[in-house]
């Protein structure tokens, strides 16, 4: 459906009819200490031709670097298919449309979007997404203080194994909100919760457990002891969780007697490119009795007049646009393209498909652990289960030994001790499964010369050349 | 002819209440917020043994096409909400004054139901909206 902007007579025609003499006008209560008069520092416009090469020249910069940095976001063969369905004119638009219900082919595929992302969480009700993971979580931990009625506490349990960068958005969201958010040391040894962490909160009034499956470290947590813990103490719980690795774990809606309440992530892994950071997209699902706290839009399939199906967008009364500052959240748009994109990489790969992918990148990554615990001094910092990420010791500082990789051209993992200085020389790696045999021993050889380099103690009698 | 029962007290929000003695009430939205409001399909209720404040927010309804907050027109703590129109929310509809009650409270004080409006006083809020 064309948007065509005003025409120049039109813009004149409704001047006149007000008594405006010029678009400024319209603006002329704004002080003039805050208008941005002058756009110097934007250059000159291009051609076509001129663009084409600036942004070719630019590419070049960007090495291909072999890269083994997990983290939260995770380089995974994308079927080709996927971006050039994506990309079609009819799909490519990155908001849920606003006159939604003459979009249909958009709700329908938002809508299956919605059931398959409910099908790999075992959940009721999934919404259409949100910006990322991060801040899907802070909107799990606003949506279960709601939720929790039975009190008016606004604590929050959040282990320490948790995404730091996902710590620190919540906090950022959270914390002019009333909400409490508590740190829940990791096991020295396992990496992961355990019954000790919890001890000091028996019995205090908490509104939510997070609980991060696979946790920053890739370590499995004990999500059904977790959760019969929560529910025990009226506490709602909030799975973070990696979609891909569902394919192969118990889902959220599984966990302990009666499954969590919310789960959320990152939905990056499904078909989305590295892209230097995002766009990315978030997921969010829970169960039925909490969906009028779920922010952001959902679409629902219904009847028309004529008793064929249709999708519509559905619970809007909790939104903004008719809930005003009550609204659940004050996300007014999504992730439209990205979870296009998700929806025909789930589509395309099947249940099967998906697990496969899973089982290969848990397979690759053991391996390249097996091979880089060779390496005298390197050794896992965990000793629990992981799904596709380990949290290495190196006999080396972490910083340097990344420096030299890069130099090779590899992406060695991520640096832990910034956020996790009390691991020491932590790093975290994965290999997922577009890493070959090749690679892996190529990154093993790598580190190992450099480890070598900078812990062989020196030969007493200098070589003489 | 608008439905007012003559022996209920009102709110200016559209909250009625009945007196059950002994400091006990029952509350409800009043036929006339419910004819705004339309079809209902969600009632949010507060919990038993909950502290209600009178003007503060209590309960949320919900119909196709707005969510509503519902405000205690007393003070008191909740002994009783009507459980069954978590199935039903449609009573509100058909019966607003019965089977349509949503909460009751136990009054802190029993002379702050002088306060509220009588019917005659709440037509005329209606007439003036």
């Amino acid at each position: 459906m064309p948007f065509t902007p005003h025409t120049g007579d039109e813009i004149r025609a409704m001047l006149a009819r007000i008594g405006v003499a010029k678009l400024d006008d319209l603006f002329a209560e704004i002080p003039p200490e805050l208008l941005c008069l002058s756009l110097d520092p934007i250059p000159p416009a291009l051609t076509e031709l001129e663009i084409t090469q600036l942004m070719t020249a630019r590419a070049q910069e960007d090495g291909r670097a072999l890269g083994f940095i997990g983290a939260g976001a995770y380089e995974h063969h994308i079927p080709a298919a996927v971006w050039q369905i994506a990309t079609r004119g009819e799909f490519y638009s990155s908001y849920t449309p606003y006159q939604a219900e003459a979009s249909q082919g958009t709700l329908q595929l938002l809508y299956e979007y919605q059931s398959m992302m409910t099908a790999l969480m075992a959940m009721d009700v999934a919404n259409a997404s949100l910006y990322d993971g991060a801040s899907a979580l802070a909107e799990a931990i606003l949506m279960a203080i709601r939720s929790h009625r039975r009190s008016r506490s606004k604590a929050v349990l959040l282990p320490r194994a948790l995404h730091p960068v996902y710590r620190a958005v919540a906090r950022s969201i959270t914390r002019n909100q009333g909400v409490e958010l508590i740190e829940l040391p990791f096991d020295p040894q396992g990496g992961q919760l355990t019954p000790a962490a919890l001890a000091p909160y028996e019995g205090q009034d908490i509104a939510a457990l997070v609980i991060a499956q696979p946790n920053f470290f890739g370590v499995m947590e004990e999500v059904d002891f977790l959760t019969d813990w929560a529910h025990r103490h009226q506490t709602l719980v909030i799975g973070v969780v990696n979609p891909l690795a569902m394919a192969m774990l118990s889902p959220p809606g599984d966990w302990g007697e009666q499954g969590a309440d919310i789960c959320c992530g990152e939905g990056q892994p499904l078909g989305i490119p590295l892209s230097s950071g995002g766009p990315y997209f978030g997921f969010m699902c829970c169960r039925e009795e909490h969906m009028r706290q779920l922010p952001g839009r959902i679409v629902g399939r219904t009847l028309d007049l004529d008793g064929k199906p249709g999708y519509t967008l559905t619970l809007q009364a909790r939104e903004q646009h008719i809930r005003r500052s009550k609204a659940t959240s004050n996300i007014c748009t999504n992730q439209g393209l990205m979870v296009t994109a998700a929806t025909i990489y789930l589509s395309l790969l099947g249940a099967e498909g998906l697990e496969r992918v899973a089982e290969r990148c848990h397979a690759n990554t053991r391996e390249l652990v097996t091979k880089l615990s060779r390496i005298p001094g390197v050794t896992p910092l965990f000793d629990r289960p992981v799904f596709h990420e380990q949290a290495l010791r190196l006999p080396a500082p972490v910083k340097e030994v990344l420096r030299s990789l890069a130099a090779h051209n590899i992406l060695g993992g991520y640096d832990l001790s910034g956020d996790y200085p009390e691991l020491g020389q932590g790093l975290l790696v994965c290999a997922t499964e577009v890493r070959t045999r090749q690679d892996l021993d190529n990154y093993a050889a790598k580190l190992a010369r450099i480890i070598a380099a900078r812990t062989e103690a020196k030969c007493p009698v200098q070589p003489k050349f | 002819m608008k439905n007012i029962p003559v022996e209920l007290k009102y709110s200016k929000s559209h909250e009625w209440v009945r007196d059950e003695g002994g400091g006990l009430v029952t509350i409800g939205i009043t036929d006339h917020a419910q004819e705004l409001l339309g079809d209902l399909v969600f009632v949010e209720l507060p919990e038993p043994g909950e502290r209600v404040e009178a003007g503060g927010e209590c309960a949320v309804v919900e119909s196709v096409k707005a969510a509503s907050d519902v405000y205690s027109p007393v003070s008191g703590e909740v002994v009783a909400v009507n459980t069954e129109l978590a199935d039903a929310p449609e009573m509100i509809n058909t019966d607003a004054y019965g089977d349509g009650w949503m909460f009751k409270v136990q009054l802190d004080d029993v002379e702050e139901l002088e306060s509220l409006l009588d019917a005659d006083d709440y037509e005329d809020v209606i007439a003036s909206d």
